[in-house]
């Protein structure tokens, strides 16, 4: 129903926009202070808790008192709930959610018979699964086992999907099969922050308040012996505006004079306004890095950069993109057969390179056209115009005929008949003719230099 | 050419004590950097019709580099990379490294840089000497930027110095400018030998190198091979005036102060006899020639 069509059956609606990602964080928090009642805690679905309390309900007086205490935990922070204990998680969510609030299903009761009266919505099924249970008669948990298991495994084999199969979420709500959870783990991100007694307006404060910031945040990653890879700086300004400035490292580190140099260019548009009166520095992504030596920087001046504050200043300087490494990639066209990648990754394994074919020392971007006198249909070239200048051919080799990748590329593509050849003056070229006379694929062949020898 | 042929200088250019070290060092040649240590700042002058210039400014850092390893410890197996800049406007002109075709040596071990504008290829190419982690540094630059002038070249040398990490730097379609780089070569193409069992194909790659400045050398002009993974270097050329009708502007070119004086001198010794009143005018011109010389000099 729209929402006009509401307001028109009751104008005195209350209304509240939906707020998906405001509730997911609620729910994520209220899984991390549920572990007040067990050890571990899942969040399940958009609206529930799943708490192991296995062997931790004698510390509050028992089973019933346990859950005495949540309703009472909950009511005093006024949110609405509906808890159970079972067994199984499936089983304790099914009771939560279709049976009377504070329900609790012993180990040693029959689970068959306690639960035969739900409904089959019970069971954690996708909503078209449970309308197809329902045109087949089967309403409640019970009346499942009523009819030959083989009978539903058929209709169902096709799905996989725990949730779109009755026969599986039966076995996991009686504990046949395990169902594994994930459990909430609480991450603290390394923050330091500074609150300024007056707002700075100048860089030469800014810059140094950032450098006091790199130093605590050094000292608190020391700490937890980790190192970050992702670093993000919060200016609060007077006016309540909040400036982000973000990095990415290479490596993990916590190299002080580093970092403040990595942000030094990030901070040059930063518009200050009346002024900033907070600086937060937030890792939002780190690793694990050891103890190691502490005055890399006093090294670096003497020694020399490592490889990846190399990487880390250039891609500040000229973007994450600029800096690649050569890496090879499997296909027989000349220009797809490289590509560039993150220069610390693991080199993509590879099939070997052929010795006996010649490959240039570099390759044009893309391919140039050139004018080529040669014997028709498929002789060797005589002599050609480049860029305005004109060649002639004194040595050959070829063709090596390199043909269009079928699986990938329009049946119209040409094949290709690379030579090596050799100028005049001595000038070592890679050219191709794009087609042969009669292939069908078009009328007279073009020629193109693609690349250029040593 | 051996070094007693080098022609005596006239007493008018022995005053300038800083070129006399030259003439009395050793000549280059292949694998002194086992003897004397790498070249650290290397200038490469090549066109862009050609890729001559990259193959020689590897095939130079390449054998430094096995020479100097040789020096060292043949042991320790160094892996370590080598960092390639590229201004963009070079990349579009001579094309980026292509992998397949790069040395066996280098095929892993080349991490590319491509700039918008020459300034920040040579803030790449200063903090890629800086790196430990770096075999060489090799540059591509195209033209004259307002940007590569003698300071930057000086800052590039001093980096080089102080990280003992090579740079090759490759000027492309570039005129002789002012620069502290210890050695300028000027790269073009030679025809290749022929190739053992398809004498119509290209055979290995050949080049033809003048050093036409260098510090610790004297200059000259070789013709590089690469066979296997050795450079070899030969100073015989065979038709030396064709190659000088080849290439009209070589001297023209030569706006360095040393290059012209040392034109000037083989110009001098290698005059013909002449009558009285001619080698009086020429005696006069000469004179005339060296104030003039000498007033570029200074």
């Amino acid at each position: 129903m729209m929402l006009a069509d509401a307001r028109t059956l009751c104008p005195e609606i209350i209304t509240a926009v939906a707020d998906p990602a405001g509730d997911l964080v609620f729910l994520e928090k209220l899984a991390v202070w549920a572990r007040r009642w067990g050890p571990w805690s899942a969040i399940d679905g958009t609206d529930g808790l799943l708490v192991d309390v296995t062997a931790v309900a004698h510390l509050f007086g028992g089973e019933d008192k346990l859950l005495v205490d949540v309703a009472a935990a909950f009511t005093q922070r006024e949110v609405d709930m509906r808890c159970a204990i079972a067994p199984t998680a499936g089983a304790a969510w099914a009771l939560a959610h279709h049976a009377a609030s504070g329900t609790i299903l012993q180990q040693h009761e029959d689970m068959k018979a306690r639960l035969g009266e739900l409904p089959v919505e019970a069971l954690r099924l996708d909503q078209d699964i449970v309308t197809v249970l329902r045109r087949l008669g089967l309403k409640k948990l019970g009346e499942l086992s009523t009819i030959d298991s083989d009978a539903i495994n058929r209709r169902f084999r096709n799905r996989k999907s725990p949730s779109a199969n009755p026969l599986t979420r039966l076995d996991q709500l009686l504990g046949r099969i395990p169902e594994p959870l994930l459990p909430v783990i609480p991450q603290k991100v390394p923050m330091v922050q500074r609150r300024l007694l007056e707002p700075i307006r100048h860089r030469q404060l800014l810059d140094q308040v950032v450098r006091d910031l790199a130093g605590d945040m050094a000292r608190e990653l020391e700490g937890r012996g980790e190192g970050a890879r992702g670093l993000e700086l919060g200016l609060w300004r007077v006016d309540g505006e909040v400036v982000t400035r973000h990095i990415e490292l290479a490596a993990a580190t916590r190299e002080a004079a580093h970092i403040v140099r990595l942000f030094a260019r990030k901070l040059d548009d930063v518009d200050a306004g009346f002024g900033i009166e907070m600086l937060r520095l937030r890792a939002i992504w780190t690793e694990k890095l050891a103890l190691d030596q502490s005055d890399i920087e006093t090294a670096s001046q003497n020694h020399g950069i490592a490889l990846s504050t190399l990487v880390d200043r250039l891609a500040v300087r000229l973007g994450p993109g600029a800096i690649t490494r050569l890496v090879p990639f499997p296909s027989h066209i000349p220009e797809r057969a490289q590509r560039g990648q993150s220069p610390l990754e693991p080199e993509p394994t590879s099939q070997g390179q052929l010795a006996f074919h010649k490959r240039p020392l570099k390759l044009l971007d893309k391919a140039e056209r050139i004018a080529v006198l040669y014997a028709t249909p498929d002789g060797y070239p005589k002599r050609f115009r480049w860029r305005g200048e004109v060649h002639d051919i004194k040595r050959v080799e070829g063709p090596e005929r390199i043909a269009p990748e079928w699986w990938r590329e329009r049946g119209s593509t040409r094949l290709r008949d690379y030579y090596r050849i050799e100028d005049q003056r001595g000038r070592r070229y890679w050219i191709y003719r794009l087609g042969i006379i009669g292939d069908g694929r078009g009328d007279m062949p073009d020629w193109y230099l693609q690349g250029l020898f040593a | 050419m051996t070094q007693t042929a080098i022609p005596p200088l006239p007493a008018t250019v022995s005053d300038d004590v800083a070129t006399l070290p030259v003439w009395h060092s050793e000549r280059w040649r292949p694998g002194l950097a086992a003897v004397q240590g790498k070249a650290l700042h290397s200038e490469v002058f090549t066109s862009s019709r050609e890729a001559t210039g990259i193959g020689a400014a590897l095939a130079l850092a390449l054998d430094d580099w096995r020479s100097a390893l040789c020096n060292d410890d043949k042991a320790v197996q160094d892996q370590r990379n080598v960092l390639w800049v590229q201004t963009r406007e070079a990349a579009r002109l001579g094309g980026k490294p292509y992998r397949p075709g790069l040395p066996p040596d280098l095929q892993s071990r080349v991490v590319h840089v491509l700039t918008d504008r020459p300034e920040d290829a040579l803030f790449a190419l200063e903090e890629g000497l800086r790196c430990r982690e770096l075999c060489f540094v090799i540059g591509e630059i195209a033209g004259n930027p307002k940007g590569l002038d003698f300071t930057a070249s000086r800052r590039l040398t001093l980096t080089a110095q102080k990280y003992e990490v090579p740079l090759f730097l490759l000027r492309i379609d570039a005129e002789r400018e002012l620069s502290s780089a210890r050695m300028r070569w000027e790269v073009t193409a030679a025809p290749s030998a022929e190739p053992r069992w398809n004498a119509q194909a290209p055979g290995d790659p050949s080049w033809r190198g003048e050093l036409f400045r260098a510090r610790a050398h004297p200059p000259g002009e070789w013709i590089f091979e690469e066979i296997g993974t050795r450079l070899e270097a030969r100073r015989d050329l065979p038709n030396d005036s064709s190659r000088q009708s080849d290439k009209p502007f070589s001297v023209a070119r030569h706006t360095q102060p040393y290059s012209a004086h040392t034109n000037v001198v083989e110009r001098l010794s290698f005059r013909p006899k002449k009558t009285a009143v001619e080698s009086a005018n020429t005696a006069l011109s000469e004179q005339l020639h060296f104030r003039q010389v000498q007033g570029n000099r200074r």
